[in-house]
């Protein structure tokens, strides 16, 4: 039985950084928040979270950087909405939580070989390049970057896709692939 | 007119104020170009102008010298615009031959620069002098107050108010649109903190109205037209028919008994649709004036024609029953008006996620009130739809309030009746109560103590606002009853708690008519619904018309305690206006220069006090200078120029710009 | 209102979401309507590209509402749920934040593409609702139904934030429709519930017991089928019914399938070209309502 000191001091917070996540679209309300809990009451991941999305809420407002970007509770996200379309204060939750991944990417704060940043990357990288998602490979690259044991559990339902048609393995690709963002960013004068 | 109203004598004093405005401004400085404009025979500065011995150099001045134009170079005119008139009026001048310039506010305390603030100071003070040339001297208005008050709307606040006001001789006239007074009060069952039987302590009041020889009652009435100014209200009032007349019945209620309606049949309003009543009724056993009505819609006689009239019938020599009545039109003059219309409750339609109406034993407060009365339509028990007592019942709090897509505001009392609620469901239930809440607000006197009390009960307490009101079962302990999914903040764990009975606390917001009433009454709103009073904090009970006051939820939402003492503030405010017998006006209000008005009326849709008026015998334009309150508007909008305004006349603003101007 | 409308399948369409695509194009030809497929549009990022960078995501689903609205037509039909949301949100953004916009139109006029916001983003659930009324559907009406109760599920992503598809809090459209085809709904208060979207794929059990839940309610309530309007639902509680069945212990055997198959069928389409051989689920109830009504019957 591990017994863990649980001071958090001032020095640890940064409320800077709340104030720059404020200032990005989606995240103005932030500071509205009166800690209802709604959101968490409506969110039917809840239930999963280490940290509830109103405790992200406070985490975020008190500066707790490393707390936030490292929770479980963003990945587990599925930006259902639920929690924006009943928040009190119209708070835009789901895009905080979009926000916070995005900042956990890029500070590589989130759990490791944990499957869903994995498999945002990887979407990410596959969409890049082609214009579009060839889901089979999709999932075996997300497999592989996280726990490969995935793809066992997934045989099953594999076949049952195959047999129906619904599946193939066809490398999906846009005409235009010059056309995407992620080729022209460099052409672009702003940014 | 382009001469000054005869040879100005001109004093100028350049106030220090002690460091404030001669830390920044070279007073010396200022005072001494001053002494050098033309019309200036005195040129002083001071350290303080508004003291006494200040005051005293203006008046020996005016004495020695015999000055007829003050103009004092100091602070805002909001402080001692009326301390320097005053000290004019002291010298033997009228009041309005005397000026201020603010040269703090507007100079020192806002600018760094001293050279330029000094500088500024000075071409403020020159436009000042110019255009004092051009003042002449003015009378304030006096208008006689018309003893008579009228009170609009009938719960406690209006007949505490109404009761105060007569009781000091004043004739009060309450008009209450329902049948009844008694407002929400009277469908309380007891009132928070103490637990008081709030038909008992309100009924007595009630009663003591309708016997009080000062006051007359009109209930089923409206206000619909009032015209007229402080002192002088010419009011409309609406009376619509009973079917009763209110002079013979008895209130003994036979009526309703003999009804052909052996069962009660239609939605009970004051039980909030949860009992029957028949088409002749009575709102509740203790209804001022103790009177019954026919309902229109319902009844037999007014939908065919052909009914047996059992009613008339029992009520036989009396000859109280009227088919025949229609809306009748009484019109009254008074001085004053008490506005006391309260609140609505916010509706639960506009709260879709709680299913009410989907689930039939979700409740609103209001419902939940007339359950636990014992003369409502249970008789005081609490139960479900079918019958049975509920073992567990949540109350949720702030629904409709703190909510962008309902009311932003906090509704201030429903923290404390959902305490009270909690407190007697358990009674007449033995039921297992959660309360959900967000903060708990027990500010007033006793409220925590009685959250304490409550805490004591073994009421459930859960910090968290309840996100879903399912029927959806996730396990069998939940089969069959509604399932509150909340997250509990304090232990951290998202809970789903299977309730019988779901209650919501509904909040507070103003009728839906209340923008038609504050127009009619010539008043502000908020953006949120709720009437304007003159000052938030200095001047609640007052508003921007003399002459009209609030009083209770009309102004914003709040418990009996406040909306009593409200009711009690307007009264004295009303009987102050009247003992003074009339208020003064100021005299810069706008005025028509007859010759020149060409009767285009475009000055009539631009006074917001809709103080001009169109005389159509003569086809001009006529200012009510009781009205008028000297905003501008029409001045600037008048195309023949033929609207001047005392004080602010074309000569004095052209020679106060131009003095400004002249730096050079 | 327009007898012809772009039509954006996204990749999900093309690949599980196959009878979604087959049965759209069938149902809107038995309506008469015209439905073109966006030419060489591209996938328009879902959730998972807005994970990693915002500004290129919303320019990714941009390129769409571009050359949509170069075609110079007025309408984009989405039928996919998250492939609507997103390209809904892209025009709320640029319109509500110019730094978006700015973005947005930048990387456009790399591409020499113009900016997508006066094409008009539509689902064709509210496209059925509101542009061919459920009059047209009722007269167009050949095929009884024998299927049993329908239980119509909506998901998240039609129903929220944006309300044009139907209202947040109990939406009722797909039952509407449905009931205007002859075809009976049940009462289902799970209906916007999440059915956790990728999380079957990552979270399993997690993903897995959200669908349970949801199916073992529909069948609850006395649905014989769950109608869905999104591609990851229809899969999330088409394929894991085995994995649910040990789970609750319930003989669960449900067809999930689009509206528009539902639709599509009550019209008098052709089973094979309405995609129900693409259910893994339900296929044994299915092949009794399926053979019983092959002939199309008198008017109903």
């Amino acid at each position: 039985m591990e017994i863990k000191r649980q001071m958090k001091h001032q020095k640890e917070a940064t409320p800077e950084w709340a104030h720059q996540i404020t200032k990005l679209p989606g995240c103005e309300k932030l500071f509205s928040c009166i800690q209802c809990g709604t959101c968490s009451g409506t969110c039917p991941l809840s239930i999963y979270m280490d940290y509830t999305p109103r405790r992200i809420m406070n985490l975020v407002r008190e500066g707790f950087r490393e707390d936030a970007l490292a929770s479980q509770t963003i990945w587990l996200c599925a930006s259902c909405y639920s929690c924006t379309v009943r928040c009190p204060q119209q708070i835009q939750i789901t895009d905080i939580m979009y926000t916070l991944k995005r900042e956990a990417i890029k500070s590589r704060l989130f759990p490791k070989r944990f499957p869903i940043p994995a498999l945002a990357r990887e979407f990410y990288g596959m969409v890049s390049k082609n214009g579009r998602s060839s889901e089979m490979w999709l999932v075996m690259r997300m497999a592989m970057k996280s726990n490969p044991m995935i793809l066992l559990t997934m045989i099953g339902t594999g076949w049952n896709l195959f047999k129906t048609g619904r599946m193939t393995l066809r490398r999906e690709k846009i005409r235009r692939v010059s056309e995407l963002p992620h080729e022209n960013a460099k052409a672009m004068e702003v940014r | 007119m382009s001469e000054t109203n005869g040879t100005a004598r001109i004093g100028v004093y350049v106030c220090h104020c002690g460091t404030n405005i001669a830390g920044t401004v070279d007073v010396k400085a200022v005072a001494e170009y001053a002494a050098g404009l033309p019309g200036v025979l005195v040129s002083r500065e001071y350290k303080y102008m508004c003291s006494d011995p200040g005051q005293e150099l203006i008046r020996s001045d005016v004495h020695d010298h015999n000055l007829n134009r003050i103009v004092v170079a100091s602070c805002s005119p909001l402080l001692h615009e009326h301390t320097f008139r005053t000290a004019a009026e002291k010298a033997g001048l009228n009041p309005y031959l005397a000026s201020m310039v603010n040269i703090r506010e507007q100079d020192s305390w806002v600018h760094l620069d001293k050279e330029l603030a000094t500088r500024k100071a000075i071409d403020l003070v020159r436009a000042a002098v110019r255009r004092i040339r051009f003042n002449k001297p003015l009378e304030k208005g006096h208008v006689a107050i018309d003893p008579n008050v009228l009170v609009v709307g009938g719960g406690i606040a209006g007949i505490h108010a109404a009761l105060t006001m007569a009781n000091a001789g004043k004739h009060v006239y309450l008009v209450e649109r329902e049948p009844t007074i008694g407002g929400h009060m009277a469908k309380f069952d007891k009132t928070f903190p103490t637990l008081d039987c709030a038909a008992c302590i309100l009924t007595p009041k009630m009663t003591s109205v309708k016997a009080h020889k000062n006051i007359t009652l009109m209930t089923l009435s409206e206000v619909t037209g009032i015209n007229g100014y402080v002192g002088n209200y010419d009011v409309t009032v609406t009376r619509h028919p009973r079917y009763i007349h209110e002079d013979l019945c008895a209130g003994c209620m036979q009526c309703i008994e003999a009804c052909v309606y052996k069962q009660p049949r239609f939605d009970d309003e004051f039980n909030m649709g949860l009992g029957k009543r028949k088409p002749v009724y009575i709102p509740f056993p203790q209804a001022v004036p103790q009177v019954v009505l026919i309902d229109p819609e319902t009844c037999i006689q007014f939908k065919k024609g052909t009914c047996k009239k059992t009613c008339v019938e029992a009520c036989g020599d009396r000859h109280a029953i009227d088919f025949e009545q229609k809306d009748e039109v009484e019109k009254i003059k008074v001085g004053t008006v008490v506005l006391s219309t309260g609140f609505q409750a916010v509706a639960p339609e506009k709260v879709p996620y709680y299913r009410y109406g989907v689930y039939p034993n979700v409740y609103t407060s209001l419902e939940v009130e007339r359950l636990i009365n014992a003369s409502g339509p249970t008789g005081g028990d609490v139960v479900l739809r079918d019958g049975t007592k509920p073992k567990s019942v949540g109350i949720i709090h702030c629904v409709g309030s703190r909510d962008e897509y309902t009311n932003r505001w906090c509704s201030r009392v429903c923290c404390m009746y959902s305490l009270k609620l909690a407190h007697l469901i358990k009674e007449h239930t033995d039921a297992e109560v959660f309360n959900f809440y967000i903060d708990m607000r027990t500010p007033g006197k006793g409220f925590e103590e009685f959250y304490q009390r409550l805490l004591k009960e073994g009421v459930h307490f859960i910090r968290g606002r309840v996100a879903e009101v399912t029927d959806w079962a996730d396990d069998p302990t939940e089969e069959g009853k509604l399932v509150l999914r909340v997250e509990d903040t304090m232990s951290a764990f998202v809970r789903r708690i299977p309730v019988d009975m779901v209650v919501l606390s509904m909040g507070l917001e103003p009728h839906a008519d209340a923008g038609e009433v504050r127009r009619l009454f010539n008043i502000g709103c908020g953006t949120e619904g709720f009437f304007t009073e003159r000052h938030p904090k200095l001047a609640p009970v007052s508003t921007f018309t003399d002459g009209v006051f609030l009083a209770g939820c009309c102004q914003g939402p709040k418990d009996i305690p406040d909306t009593v003492a409200q009711a009690g503030a307007a009264a004295a405010e009303v009987l102050a206006l009247i003992d003074a017998g009339s208020i003064e006006i100021e005299p810069n209000t706008a005025y028509v220069v007859e010759e020149a008005c060409s009767g285009c009326r475009t000055c009539i849709g631009l006074c917001p006090y809709s103080a001009i008026t169109f005389l159509d015998d003569k086809k001009k334009a006529s200012v009510n200078p009781v009205l008028c309150k000297g905003c501008g508007t029409c001045v600037a909008g008048c195309p023949s120029g033929s609207l001047r305004q005392n004080l602010f006349e074309d000569e004095q603003i052209f020679e106060e710009i131009e003095g400004v101007l002249d730096y050079a | 209102m327009s007898e012809e409308y772009l039509y954006f399948p996204g990749c999900s369409l093309k690949a599980t979401g196959r009878a979604y695509e087959e049965s759209l194009l069938t149902l809107f030809r038995l309506l008469d309507i015209k439905l073109d497929e966006l030419e060489d549009w591209n996938c328009c990022g879902a959730t998972s590209y807005m994970s990693i960078d915002e500004e290129k995501a919303f320019a990714l689903s941009a390129r769409n509402l571009a050359l949509a609205q170069k075609t110079g037509k007025k309408e984009l039909l989405a039928p996919c749920a998250a492939c609507y949301l997103v390209l809904k949100k892209t025009q709320d953004y640029v319109e509500r934040y110019p730094s978006m916009r700015e973005y947005v139109e930048a990387s456009l006029k790399a591409a020499n593409l113009p900016m997508g916001d006066k094409i008009r983003t539509r689902h064709p659930l509210e496209v059925l609702y509101n542009d061919i009324g459920l009059d047209r559907i009722r007269s167009k009406v050949v095929r009884k139904w024998t299927g049993g109760p329908v239980a119509c599920y909506y998901g998240c992503q039609a129903v929220r934030p944006y309300y044009e598809v139907d209202k947040p809090v109990d939406p009722t459209r797909m039952e509407e429709l449905l009931e205007a085809a002859g075809i009976p709904t049940v009462k289902y208060s799970l209906k916007t519930k999440c059915c956790g979207g990728s999380l079957t794929g990552t979270i399993h059990k997690v993903g897995v017991r959200l669908n349970a839940i949801l199916l073992k309610e529909a069948a609850r309530n006395g649905a014989k089928v769950v109608a869905t309007l999104c591609p990851l639902c229809q899969f999330n509680l088409d394929a894991y019914q085995g994995e649910i069945r040990k789970q609750t212990q319930q003989n669960l055997d449900m067809p999930i399938l689009y509206f528009t198959q539902l639709l599509g069928w009550a019209l008098g389409g052709d089973a094979r070209a309405l995609g129900f051989r693409r259910s893994i689920s339900g296929q044994a109830p299915m092949k009794q309502w399926l053979s019983a009504s092959k002939e199309v019957a008198a008017h109903v």
